[in-house]
């Protein structure tokens, strides 16, 4: 008994024994993870492809000319063949089939083909892309022998990073893989601890209380990185996941995600103080996060909502960690780039804690 | 004995909440290496007045001092050298026995080897099973290892074998001599004055927030008899506990 305690080895004792209890936690483990990946897995699969404006032939259209070559050639126009009339017609009066066509040879001769469209109100948008293309394809192939006598049309494209779905949806997944793990899981922990006097039997023992809450701390920290990095590699390896500097990235990835996680325990620790009954932490908990879910560019751009939701949307904690994180990732913007955000998120911190300190219960 | 062998010294102990006194000037010494009871009907304050010395709630006014140490001053020297068994405590979620047993040495700060605190309490058996999956008897004998991780000077036990079959009742009264044998200080609370009798060598009744008696339980039961107190019935050599015990065997069972 002579030998002095120490609190560090309490705290660590206390992090593995809650790190071991998260991994067997089946709701940490499918909030953490397995949500994050199925939304991943789901616009990683749908992503990509781009648009895609469906075109019928018309039956009885002639096969073999330039135009229908052409077509075909393009990566926006998909040509569905072997449609009867009336299946054609049902399809656009829906809008399942974007536009028409059908191609004949001109019995007398010049121009060599006649071409009629039929397009669909039901699909303005695509059948203008259609249109545009139609009309460049038209100009090619009539001006293929003749010299411009007007102005001659020069393109060239930049050669730019891809940006796809995934790098726009990931970021947004582990956010919210963070938001839940912190808010659900804190909450959770620190509800049952105290009612079923674990906390108590604790403080029979020399531990303190900052040893516990650090424990724990620690604990939920390195499970969620964890998580973190096993989305971001699953999403670059499968996905084309865009990581800038790759292993840079990552780890500027992971400091931002503490931060963020650190302040999402906090709401986790509110949740825990007020909640009356473990019943009643899931109502609370999704009070903080749904809204952030919805509202803070996981799935889409915040700039897509109308300007009235835009300032809600701006002072949550989640839009700024989705922004820096995007801005991490796919920009390669460096910490010191997003001190806005995190700066942001700091002061959330400060305010969440504040209230915590004030209903956090221990027993 | 005199006071000098006091291990724990309580005097004029006091605790009042917003709307009662659950504790109204209790004062009782504990002595080295006795097994001392704490008996009284529920709601007398004997678990309050136990989470006072054991430094989980603090008093309203009093004094008291485990081993030396202030209760309110030096709590964490106290903590480190007491064991605290609570009623219906729980354990870390999600955790075998080993290593909520290397949780505790960890909080209590010392190296301890999990399967031997488990084999002294006969649970190396159930090294990998969850606390949620042991039978009350099991619960009970994992919650008293955990109070021995710490090598205790004395140990807290409240209410340890309330809900358990008279196998395992017994088998816990006869794990708890043997940790008194070794050398440490019992105090524990109960509702079995049969338990009281064969385990503690002295016992204080608690009523209402006060001591009105505290002797060994034969003193008491002799005052009791002087005073002219008579059975009603003649009491038999055996009684039914004896009768069911003898049926079912005293050997203990894997369940218990």
């Amino acid at each position: 008994m002579s030998t002095s305690y120490n609190h560090n080895k309490a705290t660590l004792a206390l992090a593995k024994a809650s790190f071991r209890s998260i991994m067997r936690s089946p709701s940490a483990v499918v909030f953490t993870l397995a949500f994050p990946l199925i939304f991943i897995l789901v616009f990683g699969f749908l992503g990509g492809s781009g648009i895609k404006v469906d075109v019928a032939i018309a039956p009885g259209s002639d096969l073999r000319n330039p135009v229908i070559s052409a077509l075909e050639a393009s990566s926006v126009i998909h040509l569905l063949r072997d449609k009867t009339s009336e299946e054609i017609n049902a399809a656009l009066q829906k809008g399942n089939i974007d536009a028409q066509i059908d191609i004949q040879k001109n019995p007398s001769g010049k121009p060599a083909f006649l071409t009629s469209v039929k397009y669909t109100s039901a699909s303005v948008d695509k059948g203008n892309i259609l249109k545009s293309v139609l009309n460049n394809l038209f100009y090619t192939l009539n001006a293929k022998d003749v010299m411009p006598t007007v102005a001659q049309l020069n393109e060239s494209t930049v050669q730019g990073r891809i940006y796809r779905r995934i790098d726009f949806i990931l970021p947004g997944q582990l956010g919210f893989s963070l938001l839940s793990t912190g808010v659900f899981g804190t909450a959770f922990i620190f509800f049952s601890l105290r009612q079923n006097l674990v906390i108590k039997r604790f403080f029979a023992t020399p531990v303190r209380r900052s040893s516990i809450v650090f424990g724990e701390g620690i604990a939920r920290i390195g499970f969620a990185l964890l998580g973190a990095v096993f989305i971001i590699v699953v999403g670059h390896y499968f996905f084309h996941f865009t990581l800038i500097h790759g292993i840079i990235t990552i780890l500027n990835m992971l400091i931002l995600s503490t931060i963020g996680l650190i302040v999402f325990m906090g709401f986790g620790f509110v949740v825990s103080g007020i909640a009356k009954s473990e019943s009643t932490i899931p109502p609370i908990s999704n009070i903080i996060t749904l809204p952030q879910f919805l509202l803070s560019g996981t799935f889409f751009s915040i700039d897509a909502f109308p300007a009235w939701l835009q300032p809600i949307s701006r002072a949550l904690p989640l839009t700024y960690l989705n922004d820096a994180m995007r801005k991490v990732a796919f920009e390669g913007a460096g910490l010191w780039d997003v001190k806005q955000q995190i700066v942001i998120m700091v002061i959330w911190g400060i305010g969440v804690y504040a209230v915590a300190v004030k209903v956090f219960k221990w027993e | 004995m005199d006071n000098t062998n006091a291990i724990i010294s309580v005097k004029n102990l006091v605790k009042s909440y917003d709307d009662f006194t659950a504790v109204q000037g209790i004062s009782f010494d504990v002595y080295k290496n006795e097994i001392f009871g704490l008996l009284g009907p529920n709601g007398a304050g004997k678990t309050t007045t136990l989470e006072i010395i054991e430094t989980l709630r603090e008093k309203t006014s009093g004094e008291i001092t485990v081993d030396g140490f202030d209760v309110t001053r030096e709590a964490s020297k106290i903590k480190r050298i007491i064991g605290v068994q609570l009623q219906a405590a729980g354990y870390y979620p999600n955790l075998n026995l080993v290593e909520l047993m290397e949780l505790f040495s960890g909080l209590y700060g010392v190296d301890i080897k999990p399967m031997e605190m488990l084999a002294k309490v006969n649970l190396q058996d159930k090294a990998k099973a969850k606390y949620k999956a042991l039978s009350g008897g099991q619960k009970q004998r994992f919650s008293i290892a955990t109070t021995l991780i710490n090598s205790p000077k004395i140990i807290f036990l409240d209410e340890p074998t309330t809900g358990l079959d008279p196998q395992a009742r017994r088998n816990l009264w006869d794990l708890i001599i043997d940790i008194r044998n070794q050398g440490t200080t019992v105090v524990i609370t109960t509702h079995y004055m049969d338990e009281a009798e064969q385990l503690c060598d002295r016992v204080a009744f608690v009523e209402r927030g006060q001591i009105i008696a505290l002797d060994t339980p034969d003193n008491l039961i002799d005052q009791l008899v002087s005073s002219g107190f008579e059975r009603k019935k003649e009491v038999k050599k055996a009684n039914l506990e004896d009768v069911f015990i003898n049926l079912t065997g005293k050997e203990w069972r894997e369940d218990n």
